[in-house]
This record gives structure tokens, C-alpha cells and sequence, in this order.
């Protein structure tokens, strides 16, 4: 950006103890942007540095997770997945399902994690929640080459897969980031104050994993308020959706599909408002 | 000429509540309440505080007013706890103003601390990169400016190393380079050159000044050392307790600055006054201490100090002696008095003493004083039995001011005596 003499006259900020409810900053946070790429790739870079396996363990541990299920799940528990070859519908659900919670958890402790750093210099807060997307966006990536890998094999051997479609994942991959973002800083502002809802949001998400169908498929569950909860979750929608796009099973309502886009608006706009207000002071509470 | 205004600070306010209010968990919050309901105690009060204290604020900044033009250099200086930190978090927009406003008409780049975001697995370079955008550049800018950054950091050969293995001194010289080649129009600084070596905090005040002068950059600067506040600032705005109470020219503002640690008194009373924490030994406690035959603290060149205190014993010391540490307002230790195996005190009794000091080689300054008394252990050890602060003293009209103007910046405080000539050849 070029700082001409123009723009340094105009430069005026005005601070004082007065919020106005919602405030989204977002301008400002696009002027960071090469700070959220750097710290994306700082993130990847400091990860696996000194580990033996490195980035393999990008592929191994949603790998294990996904053996483990479909020992557990597809074969002990017997959970019929739709037709599909039970690691290909795994390997699927557990990866759209790692992505959801890794932002999540991650934008749920900005403020915990970034304390020392937040205390000593100023730059929209909001680059960190947004930088981590990406991280998740990168790890979701490596395994869904792997599942790519798998499903071409599958297709070779006379499954149909519709890879017209995979074309129209980011779209999914935005959808659940900006839901589960806003929902982690909305979080993370509250534990600037309670510090046990992490804790109590840490179980709530594990809860949650088995309120959508990630484990098995929703039609699996035939009727009745399960169904009901389960149906109206608003992270539903965008798994059923995802394994249609991606596998060609899965049925989802459009009216699922407005309710959870319609709440992923409504608890990023709370939650981005939240965060900023809880940024601009939560140094002196923490 | 109409100068430009960079900041203008409008009766900053800051409070913090005292003790730990905050960062509470659900279930404290609950059992309060529980307690309360019931009448009961609250079993999370603090011990010795009184159960309703929403009182128990501290106003770090109690209205602070400035204004601050392109191209100064700002010196902001104060004794601990004083707000200057708080201001500098203000203006660097690490947290709000509770009462009171301030507008910035320039891009901020702030160093509370030397390397923020300063990641230890991540090389020289990289982590360039990362300071540089976190504190607002981005990457061309960066790119732009890493040849400056590199050369100035002095770290070449290790730039491509992970910092975790730098050390303290080559993480200042990293995080001063990159913030000072930012192309911000304010700097602050938090008193980050304390370390790294004398040569290089030359250089980088050096710069500081070259920018400000040059590009017309803003700096401000919280420093302890009045000697870089001097080289440095071209203005100074002194803090007491939050508030300012003198902002103009650099000497004059450390006048005011140093004279805050002046004790006006001829006459101490210590009984009551706290010791320092590592003070375990109290066989013996100085009840007070005063000037003899004197009603100030000012001595003329040829005056004896005359020292009069009590104390009371309250058990055995064989050997009591008596330390005078005298140190300049900056509180450099100058010089050290013994008064050696004063007496063998017995416990209960109370003692008085007299002493006289020689201030002779002292010049025209203000000093300061602790007076510690210590008894010599059978390994030769001094163990100190007490210790306090002592009586300060001026001393004016010394024979070295009126043969010389003493300058202190050059020559010290002390005039050394003993060096004669002793013999002189001519050609």
C-alpha cells in the first residue's frame, strides 16, 4: 500500500472509552492482510519443526481417526453409511468435521493464546481468528487429497463419483469457517471473564459432534425429536451437503440450508461485534 | 510556523481495579453469591480486605493533557508507577482510556517490548517479516526496507538462523532494527535499549534522532536513564502519581524529576517505617536519625556533617558497625562511609550516637543516603542487622566550585585527593 503524502494528512484516529455496539473493523483488518498470510505460514512452519514425522502427521492422525471410526462406528456399532465404502464416508465426514472444530477451538482461545502478545502491540484482532481459517483450510486440504487419492481408486474399480462437484467445496469450506469462527471469538470474548467455559465449550463441542451426522448419515435416524435436533443443526446442512457434493449420497432441505446460512450471518456479526469490544479493553481483565 | 499536531491527549483517565476482580471462574462467581445469599463470609475475599470494597481502584493516569508536534522528540519520565507506561499503552492502542480522549494524526508504531511476536523457531528473516506486519507494514514494504533492516541489526551471519538460539542482546538489536526502520510518523518506546550493548543503544538513539529531525518523526520516550533522555529528547514531560506535573525543556524536567527522591528533612523518625523484604536479622532498629546544630539539609563546602541517632537493641550485637551509602539522585552508588565496631550492644538497652562525617570531597549536587547497619560474622561476612534510608544532603559553595566549574557530566561528583607532582623536568 503507498502511503502518499495525502494519505499520511488524512491519517486521524480518535480513541476514547465510548463503543458503539456494532463495529466490525473490517477495512482496517483488510489492511493487514499480508499479516494474516504470514501468520498462516508461520503456523504451518512452526508446527512441525522439530518433530520426526513433520507434516505427515497432517495425513496420519485424521488417517488413524478415521480407521478408528470406521472400526468402531462401520464395523462394531454396524452404522450403515448410505452404500458408501466405510472409510471413503469416514475419511470424508471426519475431515469436513476436523476443519469445523480446529477454527473453532482455535478462534475460542485468541484471546488465552495471545494474551502476551495482545498486551504489548496494537493490530486488528481479528487477523488472528481469520489468519487460523486458513491454517485450517490448508490442513483440510492435505487430507482431502488423500481422500481424492481414495476415491479415484474407487472410481477405477466401477464407483461413481461426481467430481463435477467438487468444484463447489470452498464454498462449504467458507461457510462452516465463518460459523465456527464467529462462534469461537464469541466464546473466547466470554472467557476473557469466565475462564471455565472453556472447559465447559470444550465438552459442548464433542457433544456436538455426535448431534450431526458425522458419525453416521442423517438418514440413519427415521423420525422423532432426535431427528428434529439433529435436522436443524445448523452444521447439518453443510455436512450432508458436503457429502453429496463430494460422494453423491446425503439429502438436505434448501429451508435447512437458508436456516444455517442465516445463522452463520447472524453469530458472525455477534460475535466479530463482541470480539472488538472485548479487544479494545481485555487486557485489563485478563 | 504553524507545526502540526501528531497527538493530542484530552485528560486521559486510566483505572484499574485493584486485586484480583477479574479473570474470575464461573464457580468462584457462584460461590460468592451462594455466600452472599446466606449472609456468610465470601469465601473468595482476599484475607485483611473488607467485604465491600468496590472502592479499591487505582487511577494510574488521573488526567493527563498533551500535545505532541511532528518531529519532536519526547522524553517521558517519572518515578515507578508513575503512568508513564499506562500512557504509552494508551497511545499505542493496547487498551482504552477509561475517562478522556486522544486523537493520533499518524500511523503508531509501538515497542512496549523488544520483539513482540518474535516467534523462536522462526529464523532472523522470518521473523522480519513477521514483527514488520504485525506492527503495520506489509510485505513490499518489508522487502523495501530488509537490506536497512539486516545491515543496521548488525546480525548478518545469523539472520537465516532460528532466534531461540540469539541471544538477549541480538533480540533487541533484531526488534530494534525492524521497528525502527518502520514508515510510521509517531515511535514510542517503552525503555527497551536497557539492554544490548552501549555502543549499539548509541546507535540506535542515534537514529531515533536522525529520523525525527530528518523525516520529521514523531518519537516518544519512557527511559530511567537521564543521560539518553538528554542525548535524545528535545522535550520533556515528567509524570508524578498520573498526573504530569511539568512538561518544556529536557534539564529542567529532570530537575523536577530527580528532586521528587529529595528528602527535604533534617530529622527521621524511623519507628514504624517497613524494611526491605530480605532484612530478616532485627536484633537492632534505629529509632531515628537527625542532623546536629543544622536546619538544612544544605552544606557549605566547609561544614563537617554531624549525624545524631538512637537505636534500640533488641538483642546481643557484638560489633555493631554502620555503613553510609551515599548515592547520587539517579541513586548510582558514589561512595560507602564505615563507621567500624561502633560498640557491643547488650539487648534492651537503647543507644545514641554521634558521628561526624566529612563531606569535603563531595561537589555541588544533591545526594542521597542509606544508612545500614551490619555486624562482621567469624567467617568475615557482613550480616546486616538493619537498614534504612538516610538523610539526604546538598552540598553548595565547595572549595572545588569556587576554584572551578564543576562539570558533573564529565568529571563525576567526587574530587579525588592525593595526586601531587613530584617532579618536573623542562627543556
Amino acid at each position: 500500500m503507498d502511503f502518499s503524502e495525502t494519505t499520511i494528512k488524512d491519517y486521524h484516529v480518535h480513541v476514547d472509552s465510548k463503543h458503539d455496539l456494532f463495529t466490525l473493523n473490517l477495512k482496517e483488518t483488510w489492511t493487514y492482510r499480508d499479516l494474516i498470510w504470514l501468520m498462516t505460514r508461520k503456523n504451518l512452519v512452526v508446527r512441525y519443526k522439530q518433530t520426526v514425522l513433520g507434516p505427515l502427521w497432517l495425513i496420519l492422525s485424521p488417517l488413524m481417526t478415521s480407521l478408528m471410526y470406521t472400526v468402531f462406528f462401520g464395523t462394531v456399532a454396524g452404522i450403515d453409511t448410505e452404500g458408501l465404502p466405510k472409510i471413503l464416508f469416514y475419511l470424508a465426514s471426519n475431515g469436513l468435521w476436523a476443519y469445523f472444530s480446529t477454527v473453532f477451538n482455535r478462534a475460542a482461545d485468541t484471546f488465552a493464546a495471545n494474551a502476551n502478545m495482545f498486551g504489548k502491540v496494537y493490530f486488528p484482532r481479528l487477523t488472528v481468528p481469520i489468519s487460523n481459517i486458513l491454517l485450517s483450510c490448508v490442513e483440510f486440504l492435505v487430507q482431502f487429497l488423500m481422500l481424492a487419492g481414495l476415491c479415484l481408486w474407487y472410481c477405477l474399480h466401477g464407483m461413481t463419483i461426481p467430481f463435477a462437484t467438487w468444484l463447489l467445496i470452498p464454498l462449504i469450506l467458507l461457510w462452516l469457517g465463518v460459523m465456527a469462527m464467529g462462534l469461537g471469538i464469541l466464546v473466547s470474548s466470554f472467557t476473557t471473564k469466565y475462564r471455565d467455559l472453556r472447559i465447559l465449550v470444550n465438552f459442548g463441542i464433542h457433544l456436538w459432534m455426535y448431534g450431526t451426522p458425522v458419525v453416521y448419515p442423517l438418514s440413519l435416524l427415521k423420525g422423532g425429536i432426535l431427528r428434529q435436533m439433529v435436522l436443524w443443526n445448523p452444521v447439518t446442512a453443510a455436512m450432508e451437503l458436503f457429502r453429496h457434493w463430494v460422494l453423491g449420497t446425503g439429502s438436505v432441505l434448501p429451508a435447512q440450508i437458508i436456516s444455517s446460512l442465516l445463522f452463520t450471518v447472524v453469530f458472525v456479526f455477534i460475535g466479530i461485534s463482541m470480539f472488538n469490544r472485548i479487544e479494545r479493553s481485555f487486557m485489563d481483565t485478563i | 510556523m504553524e507545526r502540526k499536531v501528531m497527538i493530542q491527549a484530552d485528560n486521559l483517565k486510566k483505572r484499574y481495579r485493584l486485586g484480583q476482580i477479574n479473570g474470575t471462574t464461573l464457580q468462584h462467581e457462584l460461590q460468592s453469591w451462594w455466600a452472599a445469599k446466606r449472609g456468610k463470609e465470601d469465601p473468595n475475599r482476599h484475607i485483611g480486605g473488607t467485604a465491600a470494597d468496590p472502592n479499591a481502584v487505582f487511577w494510574a493516569l488521573k488526567g493527563v493533557t498533551a500535545t505532541i508536534y511532528a518531529g519532536e522528540t519526547v522524553g517521558i519520565i517519572g518515578e515507578n508507577g508513575a503512568g508513564k507506561s499506562t500512557f504509552l499503552k494508551l497511545l499505542s492502542r493496547v487498551t482504552i482510556p477509561t475517562e478522556g480522549s486522544f486523537d493520533l494524526y499518524g500511523r503508531i508504531t509501538s515497542m512496549l517490548e523488544i520483539g513482540t511476536g518474535f516467534n523462536g523457531e522462526l529464523t532472523g528473516r522470518e521473523n522480519i517479516y513477521m514483527n514488520g506486519a504485525i506492527l503495520g507494514m506489509n510485505k513490499a514494504e518489508i522487502d523495501a526496507k530488509m537490506e536497512q533492516i539486516i545491515e543496521f541489526s548488525e546480525l548478518r551471519e545469523f539472520i537465516d538462523t532460528p532466534v531461540k538460539r540469539y541471544s538477549s542482546g541480538m533480540y533487541t538489536k533484531l526488534g530494534f532494527a525492524v521497528a525502527s526502520h518502520l514508515d510510521s510518523e509517531i515511535m514510542i518506546m517503552d525503555e527497551v535499549l536497557a539492554v544490548g550493548d552501549v555502543a549499539f543503544q548509541n546507535k540506535c538513539i542515534a537514529r531515533m534522532r536522525q529520523t525525527a529531525a530528518e523525516e520529521g518523526r514523531t518519537v516518544l520516550y519512557v527511559s530511567h536513564n537521564m543521560n539518553q533522555i538528554r542525548q535524545l529528547c528535545s522535550r520533556c514531560i515528567v509524570l508524578s502519581h498520573g498526573e504530569v506535573i511539568f512538561d518544556g525543556p529536557v534539564e529542567t524536567a529532570i530537575q523536577h524529576y530527580l528532586n521528587q527522591f529529595r528528602q527535604e528533612n533534617i530529622f527521621r523518625n524511623y519507628t514504624g517505617e517497613s524494611r526491605p523484604k530480605w532484612l530478616t536479622d532485627n536484633r537492632i532498629r534505629i529509632r531515628s536519625a537527625e542532623y546536629i546544630d543544622h536546619d538544612t539539609i544544605i552544606f557549605r563546602g566547609d561544614e563537617k556533617m554531624r549525624l545524631h541517632m538512637v537505636l534500640d537493641v533488641k538483642d546481643d550485637v557484638p560489633g555493631l558497625s554502620l555503613r553510609i551509602e551515599v548515592s547520587d539522585l539517579n541513586n548510582n552508588k558514589l561512595g560507602t562511609y564505615f563507621l567500624e565496631d561502633i560498640c557491643d550492644c547488650r539487648a534492651g538497652e537503647t543507644v545514641e550516637l554521634e558521628a561526624e562525617v566529612d563531606i569535603s570531597r563531595f561537589t555541588n549536587a544533591t545526594y542521597n543516603t542509606i544508612y545500614c547497619f551490619y555486624v562482621r560474622d567469624d567467617a568475615g561476612t557482613n550480616l546486616n542487622v538493619d537498614r534504612v534510608i538516610g538523610l539526604s544532603f546538598i552540598h553548595t559553595y565547595s572549595e572545588v566550585a569556587r576554584q572551578i566549574q564543576w562539570e558533573k557530566e564529565n568529571w563525576g561528583y567526587l574530587r579525588l585527593d592525593g595526586a601531587e607532582v613530584k617532579e618536573l623536568k623542562r627543556y
